[in-house]
């Protein structure tokens, strides 16, 4: 096994696991404050993917071509974050607190979804050209030629996590957030709109699921059926990484984005196995995560 | 003036058990304390009044209706609670409980005032709210009510757990709040506390008001203490 071989799947790794954390940390965000276990985040991924593709497709066949990637982000993000909105007001805010009866909505709601873009879109993979700025490939130290997409996945998830970390310790609404951790009823008490901070954060972890179905349909091609695979990424990712700990879910997505690329590599038939074996022995060891704060 | 609260026929039930059974009080103009035994309804009452738990009867503050508003609305609409137990936030610093609940514009309560009136916190600042000593922690809970510059503020057993000398520095805080026009209602079973920061004093036994009186006459009448409040002289 050379140098660079090793590098190159420890790299694979990495950027694998920074979409990882933008999909992952989202769902950590909305579970973190809300307690909802939201199992339709992997559809609102695929949404994000599809109607940024709906936005994409057109505008890249005119004169207008070069906009036509930053403008799919923005319309996965701003769609994806719209019906986030909606689904916790008109569904989840109602029935706050009842866990197992939210987790059961976003699974019918998670179904309507994915059924609703194959009846829309069909059912053929597509993928989104990246400009050309992030476009081909470039020379990396140590790896030879890698492509460059990859890379600014890499930096978009640490922009993505300084963001968040911002947000959460430096803002006002950030205080809000991690006062309704504690005690929701308390925060109420302050004379807080709890309900209008629960919308604004299901949104922000939406948009992180709309914006990772862009970048991820970037990198590789999309069809449906991802949505199940990135709501059980999402799942053990903050799993091993504790539930509502930015860092533990960047910890958690960089164990598990290894495992999966180090476990194709050594046993490619059970690969999958080798992140459900993370998942046990953390749940063993630390059940509430690498970083997860003990509740009782 | 204004934080005149009136509490008409407040039920509150948990599942069979009536666990109060028909409140009536009225807090018009002056501070008014609520003493009895544990157990007898006074966080229940504040829970109600605040909208955390399903009640029935009517509470207005300045003659709106309260109760059904929900917690953050009957917040907004002027009322304050701090809770027993305290309820601080431990992932939030000190500072933060501040910048929480402040208020833009120019209320009688900023966070430059809470630190000049409480200069232990602001020592304290960066520490985490639960990192605090008892009474540091309840300087904070009193801080947090104010600073949303409420109509009324209600505590519940402000003096629980807390060191005499603390105590004495508590009743100050209580008094200089009250000469603001700022509503007072206060649940104490620390009856020093009680007599000195309110005139008159409601005793609840098993969910209803027994009787209400005068401070001075209650603190004189070993009684009547022994009878609703058991032992509880305060020090
Ligand atoms: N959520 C609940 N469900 C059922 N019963 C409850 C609940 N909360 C309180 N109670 C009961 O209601 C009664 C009144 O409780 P409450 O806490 O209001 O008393 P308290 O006067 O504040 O007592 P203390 O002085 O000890 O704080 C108690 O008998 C208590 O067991
Ligand atoms: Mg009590």
């Amino acid at each position: 096994m050379s140098l660079q071989f090793i590098l190159t799947v420890t790299l694979n790794g990495l950027t694998l696991a920074a979409l990882y954390f933008i999909v992952a940390s989202g769902f950590s965000l909305i579970f973190g404050l809300m307690r909802t276990v939201n199992m339709a985040h992997g559809a609102l991924y695929m949404v994000g993917a599809y109607i940024g593709f709906a936005v994409f497709d057109p505008i890249y066949g005119s004169a207008w071509s070069s906009y036509a990637w930053p403008i799919a982000i923005v319309a996965g993000i701003v769609a994806v974050a719209v019906l986030g909105v909606v689904m916790q007001v008109v569904f989840l805010g109602w029935m706050q607190g009842q866990e197992l009866r939210q987790a059961l909505v976003t699974i019918g709601l998670s179904i309507i979804f994915a059924d609703q873009l194959l009846a829309n879109f069909g059912g053929s993979p597509f993928q989104f050209f990246a400009p050309d700025l992030l476009f081909g490939p470039v020379q990396v130290p140590g790896i030879g030629r890698y492509p460059v997409f990859r890379l600014f996945q890499v930096g978009l998830a640490i922009a993505v996590g300084v963001g968040l970390w911002l947000l959460l310790n430096k803002t006002r609404l950030g205080i809000m957030v991690r006062a309704g951790v504690d005690d929701r009823q308390m925060l109420a008490a302050c004379g807080v709109n709890v309900p209008l901070v629960a919308a604004t954060v299901f949104a922000l972890g939406a948009a992180l699921a709309g914006l990772g179905g862009v970048i991820g349909a970037t990198a590789q091609p999309m069809a449906l059926g991802v949505d199940a695979r990135f709501l059980l990424i999402s799942l053990v990712v903050v799993i091993v990484g504790g539930m509502g700990s930015i860092g533990g879910t960047a910890l958690g997505a960089i164990l598990i984005g290894l495992a999966e690329q180090w476990g194709q590599v050594f046993f490619p038939t059970y690969s999958v196995i080798l992140t459900f074996v993370i998942m046990a022995a953390v749940l063993a060891i630390r059940p509430q995560g690498l970083m997860g704060r003990k509740v009782a | 003036m204004s934080g005149y609260l009136e509490i008409r026929d407040l039920q509150v039930r948990f599942g069979r058990a009536t666990i109060l059974q028909g409140i009536d009080l009225n807090v018009l103009g002056a501070p008014l304390s609520v003493v009895g035994r544990n157990g007898m309804g006074k966080t229940t009452m504040c829970s109600a009044l605040m909208g955390m738990v399903p009640a029935s009867g009517s509470a207005k503050l300045d003659g709106k209706e309260v109760l059904g508003l929900g917690t953050g609305r009957v917040a907004r609409s002027g009322i304050a609670l701090v809770p027993q137990g305290r309820r601080m936030f431990p992932s939030l610093s000190v500072h933060e409980h501040l910048v929480l609940v402040a208020q833009k514009g120019d209320p009688a309560w900023t966070i430059d005032r809470v630190y000049e009136t409480f200069p232990r916190l602001a020592e304290r600042r960066r520490n985490g709210g639960d990192q605090l000593s008892g009474g540091e922690q309840q300087m904070l809970a009193i801080s947090r009510a104010l600073l949303m510059n409420p109509k009324l503020v209600i505590m519940d057993e402000p003096s629980e757990g807390l060191a005499p000398v603390i105590v004495d520095h508590l009743i100050e805080v209580l008094r200089n709040i009250t000469t603001e026009g700022m509503g007072l209602l206060l649940i104490e079973q620390n009856l020093r506390v009680a007599t000195s920061v309110s005139e008159q004093v409601a005793i609840m036994v098993t969910g209803k008001i027994a009787a209400t009186v005068n401070s001075v006459e209650l603190a004189a009448d070993r009684d009547m203490q022994n009878r609703y409040l058991g032992v509880s002289h305060g020090h």
